[in-house]
């Protein structure tokens, strides 16, 4: 099949047994929304789609759908990020599961509608108040578009919390040969019952004490204790659920640190670059939170410099820079505000390093 | 086999509709294929591009500043995309459609009558096709049958009538193209 | 000896944060009552607000969701959707309802969503200590209008309740109120009413209940009762606006 990256989230949810969708149209993301519309889910699976009236509503739509054990998500593009982030703040707070899906374009403000990496930092480190992470899966091709979203839902409801597949417009926008998920019924309210015993949905009250989600609490040291837990569980998931991928760092003396629609290029320009004898590979995060830093600590001592390639003015260049704690160069290079990166460029600036040395 | 493609033109001219038709016959020969469109507020009269890659090796960048195959339809696709042409790569333009023609002698420029044709047949809607049978013509990345099999994936089935109208003006305009002159 | 009256299963037996005279705490103990009454504790969800009804869920002894600030329609719509056979009702002032999420409470009304909305408007912001309201009346003083509203400086009260009505998604609009007994009865009818049409899926029901704030009003209970029956519903007439999608 040949999908765009949004239609691919799309047609993933509907078989990845979604129950819910709230979203609301915004440029390059539009294609999630219409793609369920057309599909018509509600007459098959039984999932709901509802195009809110902001992306505030979409967003406390997931975490009220989420508090009732229901597995429902949303997407937007970054200015509805943003609007999003008081509820991702709450979500995490009540630890409610739920998917947000960011396709990213050039900010800050309105912006520009072209591709950008520009929110790095709002989902990485939690862009509402409060000391929160939220779990970012960073798809680089139209297939892990479409196999993020049930890794998503499996982690949000593993750890009770927001996961966000962070995207970004190319793609979203792109078309690439996808093999679907296979369909996966619904859970039944039954299932919901047994596996989201914290749920709000009333099931089964008369036999145990009501439930309730709520992020308010007065007592300083209650609040405290909370926020410890939640914490523990960060520590836990950082020890567990990193992802990444490796290419051609076996002989590398240089690498790339890159992400998304920016891995691609970088791997074009690696490739450029070995045609050349450079011997230089890239570490890709599949996980931006949790961090691969062990990994790319180890790469800071083989190699003689890193490069991070975003599409950005550099963001995850300081985590990079962290995870080396100076055992060697980490320099920066990328493009803002809706223009792309090209692989020449990765070329030109690699060599630049390498004389420099 | 590696052929990375730039399609480029006024929006309405089909641009984005040949590459998504390029990519499915590409499917059809069991390679990877990827589409990048330059997307924004793109509508009848406005710019449209699209970047198409068919390549037997999984697609590292879909985004590219250099290009084996640059389709031009208009003047200032033209003036865009013609030095960014690799050097031994192919240039074709609809001759009816711009002013002055490519400059560049290390590259294969090729011109094919595509507009005039589709108005002498009475359907601007093959205007797309006529380019495109001009493309397989000069860079055979994909047979005539494997397009025609990728027209029945790219189109929503009520438009399935028209194919064989589509694959005529492929045919057409394979006979069509020459050398820029 | 023959019981007349005890406090709802529902009604959990603490001690509320309402100030004496508020009006929360009756319309907690109605909501009690016509759950139980109806026997739906478990298929009901309820959100609540911010403002003073946060801790609702403390009280009414069934599932919660505490939404942010205004948001409480937009839960509810979710909740209704995911779960189409329960019943699904938002608690929330007039700070919440009619300032802050005055476009959820709209969009929600207008998609017809199969949910009850409570709506307390007592003219005032009581959790943070008294400050205008969307509600408050020309001429009333807050802390934050302490020479009285006025309209060239803070605009006019909201008629939230009247453009309810005027929506197509609304079955059943309708302002009460708690003041004295009968009233009291009439808002329980008027609670039992939308809750049952949030089951039947009839469409959006609004019930608002004028209510008062004594501590914010800085008035006695007794005399808030008396200022909210000379002043506020002269403003905000009680009865049916709209019954079965018919305006009255």
């Amino acid at each position: 099949m040949l999908l765009k990256g949004n239609e691919a989230i799309a047609h993933s949810a509907i078989r990845n047994g979604c129950d819910g969708f709230f979203g609301y149209p915004i440029t390059p993301q539009s294609e999630v929304l219409e793609t369920l519309a057309v599909l018509k889910p509600w007459e098959t699976t039984g999932m709901v789609v509802l195009q809110s009236e902001s992306e505030l509503a979409s967003i406390n739509m997931v975490y009220a759908g989420g508090a009732t054990g229901k597995c429902v998500m949303t997407s937007s593009s970054s200015p509805g990020v943003a609007l999003m982030q008081e509820g991702i703040s709450y979500m995490a707070a009540c630890e409610i599961p739920g998917l947000i899906v960011s396709v990213q374009r050039g900010g800050p403000g309105l912006g520009t509608i072209q591709p950008s990496q520009s929110d790095y930092r709002q989902a990485v480190y939690g862009g509402g108040n409060g000391d929160y992470r939220v779990i970012v899966l960073a798809p680089n091709s139209v297939q892990e578009m479409a196999d993020s979203v049930g890794e998503a839902f499996r982690l949000m409801f593993k750890w009770r919390m927001p996961v966000m597949i962070l995207s970004d417009g190319a793609i979203g926008q792109m078309m690439e040969k996808v093999v679907l998920p296979p369909f996966k019924p619904r859970r039944t309210d039954e299932e919901v019952r047994q596996q989201c015993p914290w749920a709000i949905n009333g099931l089964g009250l008369l036999s145990r004490k009501p439930n309730f989600v709520s992020s308010l609490e007065l007592d300083a040291a209650v609040m405290e204790k909370r926020n410890r837990a939640m914490q523990e569980k960060y520590r836990a998931i950082e020890a567990e659920e990193v992802l990444y991928e490796e290419y051609m760092l076996d002989d590398a003396e240089y690498a790339i640190v890159a992400y998304g629609s920016s891995s691609r290029i970088s791997m074009g320009a690696i490739d450029q670059l070995r045609e050349k004898g450079v011997k230089v590979g890239m570490l890709r995060p599949k996980t931006l939170w949790p961090f691969p830093e062990q990994r790319i600590g180890e790469l800071g001592r083989q190699c003689h410099a890193l490069l991070t390639v975003e599409i950005n003015e550099g963001q995850m260049v300081r985590d990079v820079r962290y995870a080396v704690a100076g055992q060697c160069p980490v320099e920066f290079f990328g493009h803002s505000g809706g223009v792309m990166p090209s692989p020449e460029e990765v070329v030109d600036k690699m060599e630049s390093i390498i004389n420099n040395r | 086999m590696k052929e990375e493609i730039i399609i480029s033109g006024f929006g309405g001219q089909g641009v984005l509709s040949m590459g998504k038709i390029l990519a499915y016959a590409g499917i059809m020969e069991g390679k990877e294929v990827s589409w990048m469109p330059a997307y924004g507020p793109e509508q009848r009269g406005g710019t449209a591009n699209v970047t198409v890659i068919l390549s037997d090796k999984p697609i590292a960048s879909p985004i590219l500043n250099r290009y084996d195959t640059a389709i031009v339809l208009n003047q200032p696709s033209l003036e865009k995309f013609e030095p960014l042409v690799k050097p031994g790569g192919c240039l074709i333009y609809d001759s009816y459609s711009i002013l002055t023609k490519p400059t560049r002698t290390d590259i294969n420029a090729y011109c094919i009558d595509a507009m005039v044709e589709a108005a002498r047949m009475q359907n601007a809607k093959v205007f797309n096709m006529l380019i495109l049978g001009g493309l397989l013509k000069v860079r055979p990345i994909a047979s005539v049958d494997d397009v025609v099999k990728g027209l029945y994936k790219a189109l929503p089935e009520r438009h399935h009538k028209l194919i064989p109208m589509n694959e005529a003006a492929i045919r057409r305009g394979m006979e069509l193209i020459t050398p820029s002159c | 000896m023959e019981t007349v009256y005890k406090k709802p299963r529902l009604l959990n037996d603490v001690t509320m944060h309402y100030c004496p005279g508020c009006g929360h705490s009756l319309v907690h103990k109605l909501v009690a009552e016509v759950l139980e009454e109806m026997g739906v504790e478990e298929r009901a969800v309820g959100i609540c607000p911010v403002g003073c009804a946060v801790f609702a869920y403390r009280y009414v002894d069934i599932d919660w969701i505490e939404a942010a600030h205004g948001r409480a329609p937009a839960c509810a719509s979710a909740v209704k959707r995911l779960w189409p056979d329960h019943l699904v009702f938002t608690y929330q002032g007039d700070g919440d309802l009619a300032c802050i999420g005055t476009g959820e409470t709209i969009q929600a009304l207008n998609r017809g969503e199969n949910i009850a909305v409570i709506f307390i408007n007592n003219a005032i912001y009581g959790m943070t200590g008294g400050q205008m309201a969307p509600t408050t009346l020309m001429g009333q003083k807050t802390s934050t209008c302490p020479y009285g509203r006025q309209a060239d400086l803070h605009g006019f009260p909201l008629h939230i309740t009247d453009i309810a009505a005027t929506l197509e998604g609304t079955c059943y609009v309708t302002r009460q109120a708690v003041n004295n007994v009968a009233n009291v009865a009439r808002t329980k009818r008027a609670i039992r009413q939308a809750f049952q049409n949030s089951l039947d899926r009839k469409g959006a029901s609004f019930v608002e209940v004028v209510s008062t704030c004594s501590a914010g009003w800085k008035m006695t209970p007794e005399q808030a009762n008396q200022w909210m029956a000379d002043n506020m519903l002269p403003y905000y007439p009680l009865g049916d606006l709209k019954v079965n999608g018919e305006k009255k």
